[in-house]
């Protein structure tokens, strides 16, 4: 039992990152349409930086801080340098165009940070009061630290002018033009704030999965599993299908098939829901416009 | 007489390659009302869209004197001119508060903002009880309402709608237009309407402008335009 | 009907063969060695881009095809001692299998959906390899090691111009068949599903199944690459047969002209001799410069979309026409459309 909670308890540390990095990547599906897949490599490339300040001296909050304003800067510059002149072409060269980003910063961080992995260091250390014994104080942390990222999103989005414009921008861009809303910028700060999240994840995961450029490979692959789970056009869903993927990832891996080949559940979960559900648990059902 | 708040000359404006209007003059008065008739498919909402930029246009296009023939779709919206898109144009999956808040989104004056809204929910009660309901319940003739108030609460100096009487019933229509003429002569918001229903426009209307295949085929006060029988058989189907 | 296009391409290709003839004897081991892996590569992109470049289908996991191939065939030579010329062709046939079933439920998605999906099977793939549930058969982490085969002695060659051999009749063989498709009616209903899937289903095009067996006979492609590769290298492992390897085949088809069977040569040429570089450079400029393949990749994916997205094919044909000057340029209909989409900049009504 004792070995099953802690399962658990770990699945809802990984979970939490996982749900992070699903709702980046809805986050741009829902502006652009597109899946951004160099989401992990940007992230990784953040993660880096953080590391980085630590190394020149930066307490770490002062570096997690810094860490997510520079992520968020770095997001906007790249859908206004890269994404944005391909706005128009089709599906498949934008996706060659996010491939292309992934590989310059996996090696842009191969180059500036070498390729030995090196360990990264929680802010969370000794013995967590609450799930003693369950679960380690990074995992709790992690835990923690993702509720608020989760809660701060929800309240930029549903409470604020700026959250309200961009949700406008993009169910209905034409629309939001009409009332004067800048719906170019509007996509720049998403692709910002999805970086941004994106490097909390990369943060609270360098301490489980160790930091290396390859490190984001697998957790991108579950944050596409659950977003796909959840239904990639749904926030909540999103949120939902990463912690379901962290926790159920955790129990097949121990009980079921092993460890070793946790990926593959990933994959089955994907084209499982690919084939009997596209649209996902909670998201919209897709239809082809003639 | 003062200047027209919105002048038009030699509006042309194209789909892709194809070229849908040809070179159209017409004015809307400050303060007035400028109808533009015409059947199905004769470019009445080709025109609205390229005055607010969703198209391809050229020609001079100056709105109190200023050319925006130019500018971006937001840009042109800041500037005071809110368009009521055909198909309403509302947000779907908002709820109808939300809807209202995005019409103000440029604005800074918080206390006038407050006040319009007031004054909103005034004019549409029906929009006050279902405040809280996504835009994408309610029914056409709220939808239209949502969607015009939207566009007041932009402030705007000119409002352009497309159509606003479209699949909804007499009653509904005729409760929009007093509004639309009750804001007209109250505030001097000047108006310019996309209508099919030529003699409701007609009624509010001071200027009508009668559209033929993306061309303007006649143009006047609306009374010389109501009161000609020949005119209104052959282009306005009554 | 001899436009002077059409002429120098032939030229071109005569060339080439001469070239690829002789290389073997004049060439030595590691460079044959080289130059096998081209040949593998070049069948493993033509087969590529029949997929995505011609039908339109991404798909990011090659590299598990390619990896169903080399075990499949390395598996039968070691376990069931099948000789290669029997290992191979029977491998790839499960790869067509495995492509097929894969692509039906694919149908369902296209697009991004079938993007994610192939991300996800490449980045499972080696994972599944090294799982010791099967490793009686896999080898698991450690991997098979196949023995090389031994060329017949009346040809008088070494095994390594044997091996040479062999992939070049294979390259050439399937080059050849994958040209034919092309041109055919088959190509030209892959080409209408890529560009007007709705149109083509229209005019009577079974889409479904065209789209499905577009992707067994590209991952017969991969498998044969794969199978040839297990025998070329002489082991398989899990670890060679992960993400990048199917990324690495993106950037072939990419930088050698999607919707260009030519191009595959020449996208072969890149991601075999660029990684070797950046290696040999690491002498003068330490391991950073390992970095540098990444780099010259993503650049060069991102340059490519927005310059030139019929890539290094399409401008090799676009300066030899301009050369000869014809008022009849000649070319792969798959490379116009192409171009066309990937600049298509509508505005929409």
């Amino acid at each position: 039992m004792g070995e099953f909670l802690h399962q658990v308890a770990s699945g809802l540390a990984l979970g939490g990152v996982y749900a992070i990095m699903a709702l980046a990547l809805v986050m741009i599906y829902q502006a652009t349409q597109l899946i951004n897949f160099a989401q992990g490599e940007m992230a990784m490339f953040s993660t880096y930086f953080a590391w980085k300040l630590m190394d020149s001296g930066w307490p770490y909050w002062g570096a997690f801080a810094v860490t997510i304003v520079a992520s968020f800067i770095g997001g906007v510059l790249i859908e206004r340098l890269v994404v944005r002149p391909f706005a128009n072409a089709p599906v498949l060269a934008s996706v060659i165009v996010f491939i292309g980003l992934a590989f310059i910063f996996n090696s842009l961080a191969g180059w500036l940070y070498g390729y030995s992995v090196t360990s990264f260091d929680s802010p969370f250390t000794g013995r967590p009061w609450f799930g003693a014994g369950y679960m380690s104080a990074h995992e709790a942390g992690s835990i923690v630290v993702t509720l608020c990222v989760l809660a701060l999103v929800y309240a930029f989005f549903r409470f604020t002018p700026l959250g309200l414009a961009m949700r406008a921008a993009a169910q209905n861009p034409v629309s939001s033009r009409l009332v004067g809303i800048r719906v170019g910028w509007m996509l720049a700060i998403g692709w910002g704030l999805a970086a941004a999240i994106g490097s909390v994840a990369g943060m609270m995961a360098a301490p489980i999965v160790y930091l290396d450029p390859n490190m984001m490979g697998g957790v991108l692959l579950y944050a596409f599993a659950g977003a796909v789970l959840g239904g990639v056009d749904s926030p909540f869903g999103a949120v939902f299908g990463g912690i379901v993927v962290g926790v159920l990832g955790n129990l097949v891996g121990a009980y079921v098939v092993g460890d070793e080949v946790k990926l593959s559940v990933a994959l089955a979960i994907i084209i499982a829901v690919l084939v009997w559900r596209p649209s996902g648990l909670f998201g919209r059902k897709l239809v082809a416009r003639v | 007489m003062s200047a027209p708040i919105l002048a038009v000359k030699g509006l042309e404006a194209w789909y892709g390659p194809v070229r849908a209007l040809h070179g159209l003059d017409f004015l809307v008065e400050d303060g007035g009302v400028t109808a533009l008739l015409g059947a199905n498919g004769a470019g009445k909402t080709t025109i609205l869209r390229a005055l607010s930029g969703l198209i391809r246009r050229t020609g001079d296009i100056r709105f109190r004197g200023r050319p925006i023939g130019a500018l971006a779709t937001e840009d042109i919206a800041r500037l005071g001119i809110a368009h009521v898109p055909d198909g309403r144009g509302t947000f779907q999956d908002l709820t109808v508060e939300e809807n209202l808040r995005l019409g103000a989104y440029v604005r800074s004056d918080r206390q006038g903002v407050r006040a319009d809204f007031e004054r909103i929910y005034g004019l549409f009660p029906r929009l006050a009880e279902r405040r809280r309901q996504q835009a994408g319940t309610l029914s056409g003739g709220e939808q239209q309402m949502l969607a015009i108030a939207r566009a007041l609460l932009m402030r705007p100096s000119l409002l352009m709608l497309d159509e606003p009487s479209f699949g909804l019933a007499p009653l509904v229509v005729a409760e929009i237009f007093r509004a639309l003429g009750g804001i007209n002569r109250q505030e001097g918001l000047s108006l310019l309407i996309v209508e099919q229903n030529a003699s409701l426009a007609l009624d509010l209307a001071d200027r009508a402008v009668l559209i033929e295949t993306g061309r303007v085929a006649l143009s006047g006060p609306s009374q010389a335009i109501r009161a000609d029988d020949a005119v209104r058989r052959a282009y306005l189907g009554y | 009907m001899a436009e002077p296009g059409r002429a120098l391409g032939v030229l071109v290709a005569i060339a080439v063969g001469v070239f690829a003839l002789a290389f073997p004897f004049a060439a030595s081991g590691y460079h044959l060695y080289q130059g096998a892996q081209v040949l593998i590569l070049m069948i493993a992109l033509i087969g590529l881009n029949l997929l995505t470049g011609f039908n339109g289908q991404i798909s990011l996991g090659h590299g598990a095809f390619f990896a169903i191939g080399s075990y499949g065939a390395a598996i039968l030579m070691v376990k069931a001692g099948l000789p290669f010329w029997a290992a191979i062709p029977l491998a790839s046939v499960v790869c067509f299998i495995a492509g097929f079933l894969f692509g039906f439920p694919a149908l369902r998605f296209g697009g991004l959906y079938l993007a994610l999906a192939t991300f996800a099977l490449a980045v499972a793939t080696p994972q599944i390899l090294s799982y010791n549930g099967i490793d009686a058969l896999t080898g698991g982490s450690q991997g098979l090691t196949i023995a090389k085969p031994a060329p017949p002695v009346w040809t008088g060659l070494n095994s390594d111009q044997w091996l040479y051999l062999v992939c070049l009749a294979s390259a050439g063989a399937l080059y050849w068949a994958a040209r034919n498709l092309v041109r055919g009616r088959v190509g030209r209903a892959l080409i209408a599903i890529r560009d007007q899937p709705i149109a083509a289903e229209t005019m009577g095009i079974n889409a479904a199944l065209y789209k499905t067996t577009c992707f067994g006979v590209s991952a017969l492609y991969a498998g044969v690459a794969g199978g040839l590769s297990a025998i070329a290298v002489g082991f398989v492992s899990p670890e060679s047969f992960g993400l990048a390897l199917s990324l690495a085949f993106l950037v072939g088809i990419v930088v050698g002209g999607l919707a260009s069977l030519g191009g595959a040569l020449f996208g072969a040429l890149f991601i075999e001799f660029v990684p070797n570089i950046a290696d040999q450079l690491t002498v003068s400029f330490g391991e950073g410069a390992k970095a540098l393949p990444g780099a010259i990749y993503g650049v060069l994916l991102i340059l490519v979309m927005a310059a030139m997205p019929t890539g290094v094919a399409g401008v090799a044909q676009a300066a030899a026409r301009a050369l000869m000057s014809s008022w009849r340029p000649s070319h792969e209909k798959g490379g116009v459309n192409v171009a066309a989409n990937c600049q298509g900049k509508g505005e929409a009504p």
